[in-house]
């Protein structure tokens, strides 16, 4: 495969190959040793704590990838690998074909100055800025001038909404501001990628829901390659178009909201989709049949569409409607008694 | 039977001291017996000691200096001639900012060459005392508000007004001129350990040695190395104000949140944008409160500096109290006070004091505290400039106080002396009598009489059940390394008196600290009180004790217990008070008394805490003791404080300032493994 930065869209934006992770000190001559195979627990008892465990995947431009597990799964670490806060072990990271190990520390701030952007769980402000000279902090730490990154960055409170606020001091303001802060810090640079690591974990349930919200229609302007790591699996299927679930350092599943729902690869990923209410994930175009065209009555409805947003007009209609793609061609037909059972259903 | 005592620490205690008790009495005393005394094998280190700085100081690496005097080139130690130019750079800055604060202008005058003295035509009027109070109270305005605007105005204006404006300023300048130094100096260590592990543990012990080290050990050292005067008071105080400021910048670094790095980091920042753009500023408050202990030892150690020369308000105290005028050295000590509360609150605001946004104001605005000192320091200026005709018979009291020329309380309070000691010598003597022979003098005995070898079984068989072998090595090379020497016996004099002393302080404290964490109030205002208290040097508690008991080893004693029972009660308050409140609750509902909430849930939970209290109590107090060789004891301290007077002196002051700080440490060595491991049985951090 090539190396060269080619823009073609079949380059991945991120690529892993076979990316570990080990805590400890005589790590590498023990994964050298394991040829591959790494076994968290002999690893442990070898005094070595396994991060991520030969991750392979990549991100498409404008994908947006959410890594989902719990406290210790090693999601976190992983999305330090690929921002290379820390060095991985061993394995090759790519970011637009370029090769990110073997950069040196030059490049690397290059590459972060330009093409990277990050938000934290903590938020991370500097204590002593105000809010526009901490989102003009990466354009200033570049070199641009005061002028022009202070324009920046008052166009990026306004994105974010926080217009009028630009000289408060983070501690006068509330976490999910702090948070749009952080947001609008991190796209100061007009970076291609877009790190967020469990950006809104700290918030309360209901801000968390309008972060969310707000964040969407960031994304639905911005168009970002973007990994998101949560250990909400909520959250999760709300915003991913592909989710990869962690456990102990192993992808144990990679795949999209509708697919792991349907179809969980292990137990594991199956206690997490248990619970799930599937009108609220799975979209029409999964519950659909080929088109029968003698039945189908002339409503049409999107295949796109989440159940849930069409189920009372699907039930009140009591017939079998037409399902059509973006284009408005006909891709199949969808019986009622379909969206009874994945509501109702097992 | 054998598994019991394996897990039950008071069994092995008590099983450890019945064998000390044994040895003790078995061992008969006998000079030549290995048991009871080792031999003085090591005691030839301070004559090494000595030897070395003879021959870094005349005759190692010397390179050929023209005389401007002898019009010759004259062979000169390379050492001695970097040591002779910090000692002059020192020099410069200090009689420099004096200059500012008592007029001259010497200084700008020496930089065209020649010393100081061929400059005394050059003369520039000083900064009037009236402009700097007018400062202070600007000043304390803008860090925090009228009140310590007041009390920082109101409190310079007492030290002018009771004509100690000259010695003052002669400390100010001392503390102006260390404390930058130290602050860089710190910060620049601090930051290289937080950058290296393996700086940071080289720094560790070199720290502990030094803030354990009693501050009369290397006075001598430097007296050699840098002569006599106030540039050597100078390097003393850097020396001793450095150490706490890396701590604190190592500490405040540390505390930085690790994703606030990280944003830094994914911001694009190489490593000088991150350090100083991103590191420093976020640990500003930590870094802050570093300069504010930097400030506070300074001027701790610029009065004790006098000893080597340092000018100031040290000096007149010292002779003041060498001549027993207690009257006297009872207002320079309340000048000391005030002005360690000045500076120390002063600091304190300062590194409290959030950043504000002023960015939409205009110039005008933004100096507006600048602008109205100058106008108010020229206006003051003129004024002083025209009072001097009024005052034409006498000083220009509108300009600068003389020394001794303001109003004094001296002859009142030598009255108020006098009639303490009239109304109450005979009950003051009688304690004091009592105390001496009936305990001090019986304690000592028993001390003296303490063969090596139960010492060492002692303290080494603690260490092992504290800490296991690890602990038990440490404990008995430190020991070893005092009981190789020719001052055992001294050293053992000074363990009984801090035995003593931190017994005392430590039962003081703790019900002290026990009372007053009952209520928020009361634990507010005691944490008040030991915060009074800590901020005064060391210095100024013997004059109080003096002043009751006379030149006795009851005065140390009484000297150090007051100054080491300010750590253990604010240990023990805050210990207390830490407790959770949902802990509180738990044990309200079970039902406890009063009693036995604090025997069954605080006690044992602020444990830790109150053991690490003991541990500063036990610096405190040792510090406290060798001071105390000021006013005759004859211990360690007062070997140190004659060297001071001695040719040779330098290598024993600093041997046995190592022997001190080795005692600290040896007992740190227990206290500390003790605490961390009940700390991590209770879960706490």
């Amino acid at each position: 495969m090539s190396q060269s930065s080619d823009n073609s869209s079949n380059t991945p934006v991120i690529k892993c190959e076979s990316v570990y992770k080990i805590f400890g000190n005589n790590a590498l001559k023990l994964l050298e040793n394991s040829n591959g195979q790494v076994d968290a627990k002999t690893f442990q008892e070898a005094g070595c704590i396994v991060g991520v465990n030969n991750a392979s995947f990549g991100v498409q431009k404008g994908e947006m990838m959410v890594v989902m597990g719990l406290s210790g799964s090693g999601k976190s670490t992983l999305l330090r690998c690929i921002s290379r806060l820390t060095d991985a072990t061993a394995g090759k990271i790519f970011i637009d074909g370029e090769d990110l190990l073997s950069m040196n520390s030059k490049q690397l701030i290059e590459l972060r100055r330009n093409k990277m952007g990050m938000v934290f769980q903590s938020f991370a402000l500097l204590p002593h800025k105000t809010v526009i000279e901490n989102i003009a902090f990466p354009l200033q730490v570049k070199g641009t001038n005061t002028r022009e990154s202070m324009a920046k960055a008052l166009e990026m409170v306004e994105l974010v909404g926080l217009k009028g606020r630009e000289n408060y001091f983070p501690r006068e303001l509330s976490g999910g501001q702090q948070q749009r802060v952080g947001i609008a810090r991190s796209l100061a640079v007009e970076p291609d990628i877009w790190f967020l690591d469990e950006p809104f974990s700290a918030l309360d349930p209901l801000i968390r829901k309008e972060m969310q919200d707000e964040f969407l229609r960031l994304q639905a302007v911005l168009n970002k390659t973007i990994m998101f790591v949560t250990h909400d699996f909520d959250e999760a299927l709300r915003l991913a178009d592909r989710i990869a679930i962690m456990k102990d350092g192993i992808i144990e599943q990679l795949d999209t909201p509708d697919n792991i729902v349907l179809n969980p690869a292990t137990e594991y990923v199956k206690k997490f989709t248990e619970d799930v209410p599937r009108e609220k994930v799975l979209k029409i175009e999964s519950i659909m049949d080929a088109y029968d065209s003698n039945n189908s009555s002339s409503t049409k409805v999107s295949k796109d569409a989440i159940i849930e947003t069409l189920a009372e007009s699907i039930l009140n209609s009591k017939e079998i409607l037409t399902v059509v793609d973006n284009n408005n061609e006909i891709v199949g037909s969808l019986n009622p008694t379909k969206v009874i059972k994945v509501i109702f259903g097992k | 039977m054998l598994t019991n005592f394996k897990n039950s620490r008071p069994q092995q205690f008590s099983f450890l001291f019945i064998v000390f008790l044994l040895l003790y009495f078995l061992v008969p005393e006998n000079e030549n017996s290995l048991l009871w005394r080792l031999p003085p094998l090591l005691k030839d280190i301070p004559l090494l000691i000595n030897t070395l700085l003879d021959n870094l100081m005349f005759k190692w690496l010397t390179v050929p200096v023209y005389d401007p005097d002898w019009q010759m080139y004259e062979d000169k130690p390379i050492f001695r001639i970097i040591t002779r130019s910090i000692a002059d750079f020192l020099l410069f800055l200090i009689i420099f900012i004096r200059e500012i604060f008592l007029g001259g202008l010497q200084t700008i005058g020496s930089i065209t060459g020649g010393t100081f003295k061929e400059f005394k035509w050059l003369y520039l009027p000083a900064v009037p005392w009236t402009a700097v109070v007018i400062g202070l109270f600007i000043l304390g305005y803008r860090l925090q508000g009228l009140g310590l605007a007041f009390i920082a105005s109101i409190g310079f204006f007492y030290v002018s007004i009771f004509g100690q404006w000259e010695p003052t300023m002669e400390t100010l300048s001392l503390v102006l001129v260390t404390a930058p130094i130290c602050f860089v100096l710190g910060l620049s260590f601090g930051i290289l350990g937080y950058l290296s592990k393996k700086v940071e543990k080289t720094l560790q012990p070199i720290l502990n040695i030094a803030q354990t080290m009693p501050h009369f050990s290397y006075l001598v050292p430097i007296l050699v190395l840098f002569g006599i005067g106030d540039h050597a008071g100078a390097v003393a105080t850097i020396i001793f104000a450095t150490p706490p400021m890396i701590r604190l910048t190592i500490l405040g670094l540390k505390k930085i949140s690790p994703e606030v790095v990280e944003s830094g980091l994914m911001s694009g920042c190489n490593r000088f944008q991150l350090l100083f753009r991103v590191l420093i500023p976020t640990a500003r408050r930590d870094i802050l409160i570093g300069v504010n202990q930097v400030i506070m030892q300074c001027l701790a150690m610029t009065t004790i500096a006098a000893f080597i020369g340092a000018k100031g308000l040290g000096f007149n105290l010292k002779v003041a109290l060498n001549g027993l005028k207690i009257g006297k050295a009872a207002e320079i000590g309340i000048c000391v006070v005030i002005i360690a509360v000045v500076l120390d609150k002063l600091s304190l605001a300062w590194a409290n004091k959030q950043k504000d946004y002023f960015a939409n104001l205009n110039f005008y605005k933004k100096n507006l505290a600048t602008i109205y000192f100058i106008l108010l320091t020229a206006i003051l200026g003129v004024i002083a400039y025209f009072s001097a005709f009024y005052f034409e018979e006498g000083f220009n009291y509108l300009y600068l106080i003389p020394f001794g020329e303001g109003l004094t309380i001296a002859p009142i309070l030598d009255a108020g002396v006098d009639w303490i000691w009239e109304t109450f010598f005979y009950y003051l003597n009688i304690f004091n009598k009592f105390l001496i022979t009936n305990v001090l003098f019986v304690m000592r005995d028993a001390y003296l009489g303490m063969p090596v070898v139960s010492t060492f079984v002692l303290v080494m068989g603690a260490g092992y059940i504290i800490g296991g072998i690890r602990s038990c090595i440490i404990v008995g090379a430190l020991i070893l390394f005092i009981a190789l020497s020719e001052y055992w016996n001294r050293a053992l004099i000074t363990a009984y008196m801090a035995t003593f002393a931190v017994g005392v302080s430590a039962i003081l404290g703790i019900v002290t600290g026990s009372l007053c964490a009952r209520n928020e109030i009361s634990a507010k205002f005691i944490l008040g009180v030991c915060d009074f208290f800590q901020t005064f040097p060391s210095f100024i508690y013997l004059i109080p004790v003096i002043l009751l008991f006379g030149i006795t080893d009851t005065s140390v004693m009484i000297a150090a217990i007051a100054y080491a029972s300010v750590p253990a009660t604010r240990y023990t308050v805050e210990g207390l008070r830490s407790v959770p409140s949902s802990l509180h609750d738990a044990a309200s509902m079970s039902g406890v008394s009063n009693f036995q909430r604090w025997k069954s849930i605080e006690l044992p939970l602020a444990f830790p805490h109150i053991m690490l209290g003991i541990n500063q109590t036990l610096i405190f107090a040792l510090m406290m003791i060798v001071l105390g060789a000021l006013i005759g004891t004859e211990d360690l301290g007062q070997i140190i404080m004659g060297c001071l007077s001695r040719p040779n002196g330098a290598g024993i002051g600093l041997t046995l300032g190592i022997f001190v700080s080795f005692i600290c440490l040896a007992a740190d060595n227990l206290i500390r493994t003790w605490a961390d491991e009940r700390k991590k049985l209770l879960g706490i951090e």
